[in-house]
This record gives C-alpha cells, sequence and structure tokens, in this order.
C-alpha cells in the first residue's frame, strides 16, 4: 500500500546544460520469481513480454525492466502498483515467488535535453558506459556514492531511479553534474 | 583499474561497482574438525602473486555473486564464472595456460 501523498522531492527540477526533474509518484513493482517460469503470469498481468537480460519491454501503461536473472522492476501509474503486485502474486500462486510494491521506496528523476549533453552528465558520476547505453536497456550501476539505475527513454530523455533515502543526494549530484560551466562535450 | 564482466547481466563492471569476497573455492571445515583444518579454513590465504582465485559480488548492479581469475601482479583478468563452480572450469584454466604457460592448478 503506498502511504505517502507525496514524493521524495515533491517534483522538484533545476536547470542546465540539461534539465533535472524529479518526476513525482512513480508506481514501481519489485518481482523475483524464476522469470522464465513467471513469463505468463507478467504477460497476463502487464502486458509485457518477459525482458531479455538487461533490457526493457512494454506492457498496458506500463514497462517491464530487467533487473537481475530472478528480478523485474514493474515501472507503471502510482495508483496501480498495489493492484499489479496484488495480480501478481494472485497469477503466481503455487510458485515460489515475492511481487511487492515498492513505490514508497524510489525516486525517479528525468534528465532532459541535449542527447550527448544527457550523457555527459550521466558519464561524470558513474562508472557506467554511458556511452554504450541504448534505448530500452536498463543499467544498474553507482552513482557516486549510492547505488542507482539509468534507461534511456528516448534520445533526449534519460531516467535515474535511487532509493528514496538517498533523493536529494543524487538530485544534487545530477544538478552539479549539469552546472552551467561545467559541460565537458565528450559526447558530442 | 580492475574490470570484470558480471556473467549473470552481461555487464563489464568496475571495480568500484562490486564488492570483494576473498579468496575463492576454500573448502568448510566445520564443528567436528582438525584444529588445524579450521585455522588454515578461517586464516590461512595462498596470498599468491601471480593467478589467483576470487569471488566478487555485483554489489551496485544485479546483487549477485561470481568467481573470477586474475592476476595479481598484473591486473590481468582472465574470466569470470558462477558462483555455483566448485573449482575452476575448464575454459578459465584453459585461457590462463594460454597465458601463463608455466602456471599449475594446485
Amino acid at each position: 500500500m503506498s502511504e505517502f501523498s507525496v514524493s521524495a522531492l515533491d517534483g522538484l527540477s533545476v536547470g542546465g546544460s540539461v534539465t533535472i526533474r524529479e518526476m513525482g509518484r512513480q508506481g514501481m513493482v519489485s518481482l523475483r520469481a524464476d522469470l522464465s517460469a513467471a513469463a505468463k503470469a507478467v504477460a497476463r498481468v502487464t502486458g509485457a513480454e518477459m525482458p531479455a537480460q538487461r533490457k526493457i519491454s512494454a506492457g498496458k501503461e506500463c514497462a517491464v525492466a530487467w533487473m537481475s536473472p530472478d528480478e523485474v522492476l514493474i515501472l507503471c501509474a502510482a495508483d496501480q502498483a498495489g493492484k499489479i503486485a496484488f495480480d501478481l502474486s494472485e497469477a503466481l500462486t503455487g510458485q515460489h515467488h515475492l511481487a511487492l510494491d515498492i513505490s514508497d521506496a524510489r525516486a525517479m528523476f528525468s534528465v532532459t535535453g541535449e542527447a550527448g549533453a544527457i550523457r555527459d552528465v550521466l558519464a561524470k558520476i558513474t562508472p557506467a558506459d554511458i556511452g554504450a547505453l541504448g534505448l530500452g536497456e536498463m543499467r544498474r550501476t553507482r552513482l557516486q556514492q549510492v547505488a542507482g539505475a539509468i534507461w534511456f527513454e528516448a534520445g533526449d530523455e534519460a531516467r535515474v531511479i535511487c532509493f528514496r533515502s538517498v533523493a536529494r543526494y543524487v538530485f544534487d549530484l545530477l544538478a552539479m553534474s549539469a552546472r552551467e560551466g561545467g559541460t565537458v562535450g565528450y559526447h558530442g | 583499474m580492475l574490470t570484470f564482466r558480471c556473467p549473470y547481466c552481461g555487464i563489464d563492471a568496475c571495480e568500484t561497482e562490486l564488492a570483494p569476497g576473498g579468496e575463492a573455492h576454500l573448502k568448510r571445515f566445520g564443528p567436528g574438525s582438525a584444529d588445524a583444518d579450521f585455522e588454515a579454513y578461517l586464516f590461512l590465504r595462498h596470498n599468491a602473486k601471480g593467478v589467483h582465485f576470487e569471488r566478487w559480488r555485483h554489489a551496485m548492479g544485479c546483487g549477485k555473486w561470481f568467481l573470477a581469475a586474475r592476476c595479481t601482479a598484473t591486473l590481468e583478468v582472465f574470466g569470470t564464472y558462477p558462483a555455483q563452480t566448485p573449482e575452476p572450469p575448464q575454459d578459465i584454466v584453459a585461457a590462463i595456460r594460454a597465458k601463463r604457460p608455466d602456471w599449475s592448478l594446485s
């Protein structure tokens, strides 16, 4: 059940070489299970195919992202997360699994601007090879001191997720990385 | 900088995305074992200069443990493989032999 009525930073946004915005309340459901055995249930509840390694597949008003060999993350509307978690548990009855609404444990940011500038801003705060990160690929990595994940929603928009408890830290990191005067120009 | 390819998610992970877990392929000596065996299991490590088998965890990623073979002197990585492997697999051993002809699995 979602307990918070506001997200971590309540839609805070800041400009710079790119624009960073905390995206407000975002539904997220974590599913841990034998992914091949859970594919049918996931398709029935979300309408999405089970994503291949590190990929994100689109479903009915939601997306399913591969997080580890036994974990997927379902991104959906905030008010749908509880229902999706419940429906998954129902569909997987008798199978060893965990489906949980973790919306309140996370924060999500959008980074929008020129394609190259976005990659520069992200590359400054993570050891991941941002130049090689394609559309629809989920990259779990380190954002300076904390764990996070990055993917490209479109050529001119990246999304970043992290734990709610470090939302301010990640926002400040992104804001600092995007500050005017700190452009790198590496990714063109 | 060390870069290992995680065998679970296929990412080339930088050392800073990983958590080290010490030497791999230790045989556990638990309750009822001889004191010398228990001491060796707890404390005595190869500490090799050269080829070394290690445990690593993809802590800032998929969270899985995996094993790696690398050279402690040159930081050259020979290969990585899943943690559920009791001894170094053939292809890893072959990769090490190709680079270090005088090395033998002890």
